[in-house]
């Protein structure tokens, strides 16, 4: 059987991560800063499975179930938060949020 | 009942502490009970232990209450040590401070703080007698320094008005100087013999030190400056007369009868070290004689009833400085009693006339209040024989045998005579311009006013008044103390000198009668000269001392605190905080608030320390 080799799924998990990361950075939209987290957050789940196949080990995909539900949770809390951040200051724009300066 | 002796400090103290801690919320009459009740106590007990004391016919009974502290073979105790000189002055403290507090409860009913009062008072005779009682110099110097915090709360008892507040830190200050010196002449007598244990102390300093040797010089001149600056005395005299700004009762009590004799009781005390050093014993007598003639001057021309007292009580206490330094310790001890009765009586009495003629003190307000004021009059009449020595009072007897024994001493013996004797005649002066000024002539205002005094008040002036009389008659057990087993020496002097000794005095009164009772002689003509003027100038202001000391100490000081005002060590600190506070600033800039900016951070961080961790 024909295998995808590491370095490409390594590869990709990277350009997923920084995509990801790029993406909280610069969104201003609180929504797709919580969307881009989950990119981020799927890029390092697939570097696990990656790394599992290549050791031939289960422990990469029961991180990945792990980090499954974890981002389940972290959605479902964070969904919590933005309603509240809208119903609180009508607007879903992180840098109004930025009162706790020095 | 000699092993009762610990409740003598102990029952005032406990008198101090119910009036403390209920702080004010006790009736009055509670409060004199407590107040007044607690010394009276300590007086019967103290007079049971004397009786008992002086049937035993020992000379000394010890009793060690517990040990203080011990520190290798340094172990000073609660012990008090009685013999005949703390068992005199034991009983002067607790009788004549009774007297004292029995008359406050009427002197001082109306003051809103009354038991904030009493608890002081109590907290003195506490002290005092921890002081007296004290078989060590370590427990003295306890007593010693109660004394003198009692004596600075009361001097401020008053303390609103912001003069009261000054006059008691001066107090406080100035006897400090002596204080401190004495502290370092503890300090020297245990480096060099090994105990502070009086006894023990006068025995070593006895088998090491030849006559006249440095450290017993050095050793009494330390104990002489603490000495000089609790009993008033030249160069630190000039915190008493400031003193008088306390309550009256305080005067007659702190300021006249105990406390301020607690040097001549040191130095009495410490003898055998004095006569180790018979140059220092010699300047004790000069800085007596010096004292008493400055304050006698000074008090000849003071207007003030309590000032007059006051430079009095540094003029008398001279006197007994005079015959501790030509040896004269039993007359001393004796003259110190007899003063802690007409002193004593004096004070109360002024404390009457200022109270009946509200708060009046200048005498030549007051004028011709002899029928006004009786009983106040009486006190004053024989307080005053008492104190000029007129002959067979009990101030008769003391002074004399002060003068008798200077006269006898041979060398500058005869000099410190005739000083005392020009003193004697000014005492005469002074004490009776302060009789005729004020109870005889034409009356000047106050003239509606009625004696207050009620039982509390006069009872104590009667008993005073009966002591000031008759105590030149008691004999005071101090010999065994003094004159380790010797006989007393009888002072063998001419007739004449006797009688110059009994007239002087009487000239005094004289010349004080011819200028403020007959006016033969007038103070007006007197003021015309020019000279006159400015020695009544001089003399007013107690021989210029505060000035001098204002030029010689304040003014440098004040000079050097301005010139620190912005405290070089306080800069050096003060540059730390504003390091750090700069250091924060910078720090907290980079809090902005902004989640990119964190995350970046955060991301750049974390990239540096893997970076570290792979390359390195």
């Amino acid at each position: 059987m024909e295998t995808i080799p590491t370095e490409h799924g390594l590869i990709l998990a990277g350009i997923l991560f920084v995509l990801g990361f790029i993406g909280v950075l610069t969104r201003r939209n609180i929504v797709f800063v919580l969307m881009s987290l989950e990119i981020m957050l799927n890029a390092s789940g697939l570097a696990f499975i990656v790394a599992a196949a290549r050791w031939g080990h289960a422990e990469g995909q029961i991180m990945f179930l792990m980090i499954l539900t974890l981002a389940a949770a972290e959605v479902a809390v964070g969904l919590g938060l933005i309603i509240q951040m809208y119903r609180k200051f009508q607007t879903v724009d992180i840098s109004v949020l930025s009162e706790m300066n020095g | 009942m000699q092993e009762f002796i610990w409740l003598l400090p102990t029952l005032p103290l406990l008198g101090f502490l119910s009036l403390a801690i209920t702080g004010g919320s006790l009736p009055k009459r509670a409060v004199a009970a407590i107040g007044a009740g607690s010394i009276g106590a300590a007086f019967l007990v103290a007079a049971l232990i004397a009786v008992e004391f002086l049937n035993a016919g020992e000379e000394v009974f010890v009793y060690q209450a517990w040990v203080w502290m011990s520190v290798g073979s340094f172990s000073p105790g609660f012990t008090f040590y009685l013999d005949g000189l703390s068992l005199v002055m034991m009983l002067i403290i607790t009788g004549v401070g009774f007297l004292i507090h029995l008359y406050s409860t009427g002197f001082m009913f109306d003051d809103p703080s009354y038991s904030r009062f009493f608890s002081y008072m109590n907290l003195f005779v506490a002290a005092m007698l921890m002081l007296v009682l004290a078989d060590n110099l370590v427990l003295l110097y306890l007593g010693w320094e109660g004394v003198g915090l009692c004596s600075y709360l009361l001097i401020g008892f008053w303390y609103e008005n912001p003069a009261n507040g000054y006059a008691a830190r001066k107090a406080f200050v100035v006897t400090r100087v002596g204080d401190t010196s004495m502290a370092i002449g503890l300090f020297l007598l245990f480096r060099e013999l090994g105990t502070l244990n009086i006894q023990d102390l006068m025995i070593a300093a006895q088998s090491e030190w030849q006559i006249g040797t440095g450290m017993a010089v050095a050793c009494s001149l330390l104990l002489l400056g603490g000495a000089v600056g609790k009993s008033a005395q030249l160069p630190l005299q000039a915190w008493l007369p400031d003193a008088m700004a306390g309550p009256t009762p305080i005067s007659a009590l702190i300021h006249a009868a105990t406390m301020v004799t607690a040097g001549v009781y040191l130095i009495a005390r410490t003898h055998i070290l004095f006569e180790l050093a018979p140059s220092v014993q010699l300047l004790v007598a000069w800085v007596g004689l010096a004292t008493l003639l400055m304050a006698g001057f000074t008090a000849m021309t003071q207007h003030d009833i309590k000032r007059i007292l006051a430079y009095s009580t540094i003029s008398q206490i001279g006197y007994m400085f005079l015959g501790l330094g030509v040896g004269a310790w039993s007359a001393s001890v004796f003259h110190l009693m007899t003063h802690a009765f007409f002193k004593a009586l004096l004070f109360l009495a002024a404390g009457t006339v200022i109270y009946s003629l509200h708060h009046e003190h200048d005498i030549f307000k007051m004028g011709g209040k002899r029928k006004q004021l009786p009983i106040a009059f009486a006190s004053f009449m024989i307080g005053s024989l008492a104190l000029a020595a007129f002959p067979f009072t009990s101030g008769y007897f003391s002074k004399d045998e002060i003068l008798l024994a200077a006269y006898a001493t041979g060398g500058p013996g005869v000099w410190l005579w005739a000083g005392g004797v020009l003193g004697a005649f000014l005492t005469g002066i002074y004490s009776f311009r302060l009789v005729f000024v004020v109870f005889f002539g034409a009356s000047h205002g106050h003239h509606d006013e009625k004696e207050k005094t009620g039982f509390s008040m006069a009872t104590p002036l009667f008993i005073l008044m009966l002591l000031s009389l008759l105590g030149g008659w008691i004999q005071i057990p101090v010999e065994s103390v003094f004159n380790h087993g010797q006989a007393h020496e009888e002072h063998h002097v001419s007739a004449l000198i006797h009688g110059i000794m009994i007239a002087v005095p009487l000239v005094g009164i004289a010349v004080s009668y011819l200028f403020f009772f007959s006016g033969a002689l007038s103070v007006e003509k007197l003021m015309s000269y020019k000279f006159s003027k400015i020695l009544h100038r001089f003399w007013f202001s107690g021989w210029a001392m505060d000035a001098l000391y204002k030029h010689l100490l304040i003014n440098p000081f004040m000079w050097l605190a301005r010139l620190n005002r912005n405290d070089f060590f306080d800069a050096l600190y003060n540059s730390v905080i504003a390091i750090s506070r700069s250091a924060h600033g910078l720090v907290a800039k980079t809090q902005t608030g902004y989640l990119g900016w964190y995350l970046i951070s955060m991301a750049a961080g974390l990239t540096a320390v893997l970076a570290v961790g792979v390359y390195l």
